[in-house]
């Protein structure tokens, strides 16, 4: 058997790697180990199929805290934030959370991340781990009054990377409510979705709160002085989850993963987002690049499959049309999906192939069938999905 | 982990079972906590010649793939066919669930696998 490397190998080095609030409690929860975007994370617990089924059939905690957390304040925040990022963000109310890409002028996308409306001026950007210093320093840039693209350019913010100052705790579930309600009372469940509050005491820690989540399943987030991690964590009666089931439980619910279905390369068009792009909303970063891309066809498209031959499609993996005759793309995110007792994947295909019924998925050197589908693969119950 | 004394080990935390002129062979409770939960198992043809060092199945687990290969060189007599339909019973009972029944071309004694004890010594010093 191939063995992976992992994080207790000697060879591996483990200085230049960081570790959240919560790592002492991982390893006293007996987490494996791994190296994620310059963190020390648990990959899994129990087991990542074990964990994925907690939070589908109750409720499991994840340790966030890597993600990045960025400041944008001021009176232009607003203005500049709506041109920054493609979704619509001045109308925004406070006490309200929005997902947007953001783009690069070529349309290109950067990242995606969560904005969250504080106040009139006053802003918070929950960014992805592997690019909060590349995100940060792109969002100074583009606010400089030199050098920065014109959209932006000269605009009055502050722009304040707080990500150390903070961890971050998701708790996601059917059963999320009732067990934050044990601990914080009723507010939290009050909340409509992808709206939050401040200072909302969770066993004696006063936290931002969000009804929020990278799961599909009803759920929260929970935000807390960095120092205070631990006793939030504990006192979550919740199943402790990993990396692993994030990633598994994210993609059945159709959402995306910066580096598989986005990336520097990928539009956000491409990745099926139109709906977080809203093309009349004038001035913001990359809208140009997109606009030409929309008259000429979106080049790629991201496309569902299942798998109908045996094998499991993976992140990487070659695709092919139906009849094997020509490469057409690659594998984005593909698993064994817990929730449907299937293999089915997202792949990103040459648009004139995106429409076809199938494809083929390259394994191992030999190519295996697939139907196109949906892919937003899992749905919860009483809720339509994001 | 759990290390039968009857069956003799790879490095690579397989276990093989002699009987007679074929042997069975399957993967060690390292290999399998090590690999996590097992969704999917592909098995080898029957009749297939393998070289040694070649592919006998992969065992694909959520997050990643991982090859079992052949000791020696042989033929594939018999597979484990439940394994297609219940590739987790590789996890709840890795000595129980044997993956292919092969009959290798020359003696095992020739192929540098490793009793109980020195696998158990193997798996200590933080081998593989």
């Amino acid at each position: 058997m191939e063995g992976n490397q992992s994080v207790s190998d000697p060879v591996y080095d483990n200085a230049a790697l960081r570790r959240t609030p919560l790592y002492d409690t991982h390893i006293k929860l007996g987490g494996r180990m791994v190296a994620y975007a310059g963190w020390i994370m648990p990959v899994q617990y129990a087991g990542i199929m074990e964990e994925h089924q907690a939070v589908r059939t109750h409720a499991g905690k994840f340790d966030v805290s890597h993600m990045g957390e960025i400041a944008v304040c001021g009176p232009d925040a607003p203005d500049f934030l709506d041109r920054l990022l493609t979704n619509r963000i001045a109308g925004m109310l406070t006490g309200q959370a929005v997902y947007s890409p953001m783009c690069a002028e070529d349309g290109g996308t950067l990242d995606d991340l969560l904005v969250y409306r504080r106040g009139i001026d006053d802003f918070l950007l929950i960014v992805n781990a592997a690019n909060r210093a590349a995100d940060v320093s792109w969002i100074v840039q583009a606010s400089s009054s030199a050098g920065g693209p014109a959209e932006t350019r000269g605009m009055q913010v502050s722009v304040t990377d707080c990500s150390d100052a903070f961890g971050l705790i998701a708790l996601q579930g059917p059963d999320a409510g009732n067990i934050l309600a044990g601990v914080a009372g009723d507010a939290p469940g009050k909340l409509g979705y992808y709206r939050f509050l401040e200072n909302v005491d969770v066993a004696g820690v006063p936290c931002l709160v969000s009804r929020t989540g990278y799961t599909g399943e009803d759920g929260f987030e929970i935000r807390m002085p960095s120092e205070c991690s631990i006793e939030v964590w504990n006192a979550l009666p919740a199943v402790p989850c990993g990396l692993g089931c994030r990633d598994t439980l994210r993609f059945e619910a159709g959402m995306p993963l910066y580096g598989n279905e986005l990336a520097r390369d990928i539009s956000p068009l491409e990745a099926g987002l139109d709906r977080f792009v809203p093309m009349d909303k004038p001035g913001f970063i990359g809208r140009t690049a997109l606009a030409a891309s929309l008259a000429a066809g979106v080049p790629r498209r991201l496309v569902g499959f299942g798998m109908t031959g045996r094998g499991v499609a993976r992140h990487g993996y070659p695709v092919w049309s139906m009849d094997g005759s020509c490469r057409i793309g690659t594998v984005t995110t593909g698993y064994h999906s817990p929730s449907l007792g299937m293999a089915v994947g997202t792949a990103m295909i040459e648009s004139p192939f995106a429409g076809d019924p199938g494809l083929s998925i390259e394994i191992r050197g030999h190519l295996v069938s697939a139907v196109t589908r949906s892919r937003f693969f899992y749905k919860r119950k009483g809720k339509d999905a994001t | 982990m759990k290390i039968l004394d009857h069956l003799l080990y790879t490095k690579e935390h397989e276990w093989i079972l002699a009987d007679g002129a074929s042997a069975r062979i399957g993967i060690s409770d390292f290999a399998q906590d090590h690999l996590g939960d097992v969704v999917f198992v592909e098995l080898p043809a029957i009749g297939a010649r393998l070289n040694a060092g070649a592919s006998l199945a992969s065992l694909e687990s959520v997050k990643a793939v991982s090859e079992v290969f052949m000791p020696v060189s042989g033929l594939v007599l018999e597979v484990n066919t439940s394994l297609e339909t219940a590739p987790e019973l590789l996890n709840k009972d890795p000595y129980d669930s044997w993956i292919a029944r092969v009959a290798f071309d020359q003696s095992l004694a020739e192929a540098g696998l490793m009793d109980a004890a020195a696998y158990r010594a193997f798996c200590a010093a933080g081998e593989g």
